[in-house]
């Protein structure tokens, strides 16, 4: 068996609604993660991203199913895996150094305080925020609470990043730039990493896989898009690439139409277990093979010799 | 020329009220008529009120002479009848204090069960609902005849009404802490007592301020009755002695002293709360 290091497997989650019974947000969802792979989710709002990542993260428990993460049942919460919230939850009352100390603390219960401080600093460094230390989060502009956020989550140094739209409430320019910090520090670091995204480009120019999820509610995984772009890429030549529109082109027509009829179209052919995997570029059927965990990405090398 | 700042303004109609309201006072019990033609035996009999035509109520201008009296010596002591204003303050404060801490031990622990307990506060719920709005001199009778000591009594009758706002305030404080703060802590798997200390009470500690701070005012106010009843020593059986005793001024002095301690309570509180507030 390859080295599936996260394994969604079969699970479903059901809110109970008041009169009516239970709404599925959705059920027997399968998918699995390399280590060190970098994977986006896109789909509309409301079909149940977050609460896949909020399964990931052991915030939620699945109704049905399990999630296993380097061979191992998750049963809560881990600092093992660490969160970015959409909403950065600092805690107003710290500053940015108080709130990386905070995990930094909270992962290793006896270092000095001189020791956490250190090192919550250098993770401070490390997503440029040097000089801002003794600011509270009301005082810095949403790029930067974001990356306090992305300091905090690194710092205590997790096999997991889970991101929940992380970069949505920023503009364009802060996005950029943090867009590439995440890429860099995630490559340094050989993080794996699950986000939730609603911008195509950034799907692109950020994962080795895309996954794109249908409509809720019953929301299923439609395909897993192999991005066959490079992996080492830059923010100003990735949209040169002759396979980038290919892929944008395939998502956005996901987006606009198919995420609404997949459901439909695939009914009764439809196998949770293995989801289509499609790369963007090959001649119709795009489909190429169906999920294979033992293979490795290598279109992207193949692209790069051009 | 420029504007006074807003201060300076309000500062100044301030001591333009405070003026108009001492000279109406002044002028509302100035003497007024002659001497009415009297046996002055009878005449020494009824005092200068009735002779001189004066009015009983006494004017600013005796106040401050009292108050400055006072001011003077507020510690003096001449037995249990005739003790300054400063000790009876003293007394006062004391009791509100030992009532009020002793009432923040049990109010705030049991306002974060109840914050953090769904079940404790429906539980808790129907007993606070019934409790709160006793009227806490009602109490007193109940408090005298198990404790046996009027001072104790007071106290006790400080502790239960100082209770209700602050237990409140920390269980509606704590129960709507942020949730994105309350998992920032389980995804740092955090445990409960730490996550108490550093998440949950940081929180909550404007709010649970504004509990204690609505709590010591109530203290305050309660205390001038519940001594006005269990008499002995402390401000209100002050202010009702020398209402025995026919002293408008002390009275009045008495009053303008309950005043001014209140505001000083309450603007520590204030502080307090400031400083644990936190900008979002
Ligand atoms: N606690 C909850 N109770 C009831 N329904 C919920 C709850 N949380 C999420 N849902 C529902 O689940 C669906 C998916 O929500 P979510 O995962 O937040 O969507 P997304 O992140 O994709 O926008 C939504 O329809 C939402 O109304
Ligand atoms: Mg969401």
């Amino acid at each position: 068996m390859s080295d599936r290091f996260i394994s969604i497997e079969g699970i479903a989650r059901r809110f109970p609604v008041p009169g009516v019974g239970t709404t599925t947000v959705f059920e027997d969802l399968w998918l699995s993660m390399l280590r060190g792979e970098f994977v986006c989710m896109i789909g509309h709002s409301g079909c149940g991203k977050t609460t896949v990542l909020n399964i990931l993260a052991g915030l939620d428990a699945p109704s049905n199913g399990t999630v296993i993460v380097d061979g191992q049942a998750i049963e809560g919460p881990s600092l093992d895996r660490a969160v970015i919230f959409q909403s950065h939850a600092l805690l107003p009352w710290r500053t940015v150094i108080g709130n990386v100390a905070y995990a930094v603390s909270s992962k290793w219960r006896n270092w000095s305080s001189v020791q956490v401080a250190a090192y919550a600093q250098k993770f401070i460094d490390l997503v440029g925020l040097k000089g801002a230390e003794h600011k509270r989060p009301a005082e810095l502009s949403g790029g930067m609470k974001q990356r306090v956020g992305i300091a905090r989550a690194l710092s205590i140094e997790p096999k997991i990043m889970l991101m929940d739209e992380p970069f949505s409430a920023l503009d364009a320019l802060t996005r950029g730039t943090l867009q590439d910090e995440v890429r860099r520090v995630c490559q340094e670091t050989g993080q794996t990493v699950f986000m939730i995204t609603h911008d195509v480009d950034e799907a692109i120019y950020l994962a080795d896989k895309i996954v794109l999820m249908t409509n809720g509610p019953g929301a299923v995984l439609a395909e897993i898009v192999e991005n066959p772009l490079p992996r080492e890429r830059t923010r100003n030549e990735f949209h040169k690439h002759p396979l980038y529109y290919a892929t944008r082109n395939h998502i956005i027509d996901f987006l606009v139409s198919r995420s609404r009829t997949f459901i439909n179209e695939t009914r009764g052919t439809y196998d949770p277990r293995n989801v289509a995997v499609v790369c963007p570029g090959l001649p119709e059927p795009a489909i190429a093979r169906t999920y294979d965990t033992s293979a490795k990405p290598n279109r992207g090398q193949q692209f790069a010799a051009h | 020329m420029k504007m006074a700042s807003l201060t300076g303004r309000a500062a100044v109609v301030s001591f333009a009220l405070l003026f108009s309201f001492l000279l109406a006072w002044h002028l509302a019990t100035r003497g007024s008529g002659t001497a009415q033609h009297m046996d002055p035996e009878y005449a020494k009999l009824m005092g200068a009120t009735a002779t001189q035509g004066k009015s009983a109520m006494p004017g600013p201008i005796d106040v401050g002479v009292k108050l400055w009296e006072h001011l003077r010596r507020p510690f003096y002591d001449n037995g249990p009848n005739d003790k300054g204003v400063g000790i009876q303050l003293v007394f006062s404060i004391a009791r509100v204090l030992i009532g009020y801490l002793l009432a923040m031990l049990v109010a705030i622990p049991v306002g974060f069960l109840i914050g953090m307990s769904p079940l404790m506060s429906k539980a808790l719920d129907p007993f606070i609902q019934v409790l709160k709005p006793i009227s806490p001199l009602a109490w007193m009778p109940l408090a005298l005849y198990t404790i046996k000591d009027s001072s104790l009594s007071a106290i006790f009758v400080i502790f239960i009404c100082s209770l209700w706002p602050t237990m409140i305030n920390t269980a509606f404080g704590v129960a709507s802490v942020r949730r994105e703060w309350l998992n920032v802590a389980k995804t740092l798997e955090v445990g409960t007592l730490r996550r108490a200390f550093t998440i949950i009470l940081p929180a909550a500690a404007p709010t649970i301020l504004t509990g204690m701070r609505i709590s010591i005012g109530i203290a305050w106010l309660v205390i001038v009755a519940a001594e006005m009843l269990v008499g002995g020593t402390g401000i209100g059986y002050f202010v009702w002695n020398e209402w025995n005793n026919l002293s408008i001024t002390n009275v009045i002095t008495a009053i303008l002293a309950i005043g001014l301690v209140g505001m000083l309570l309450d603007f520590v509180l204030a502080r307090l709360t400031r400083l644990v507030t936190f900008p979002e």
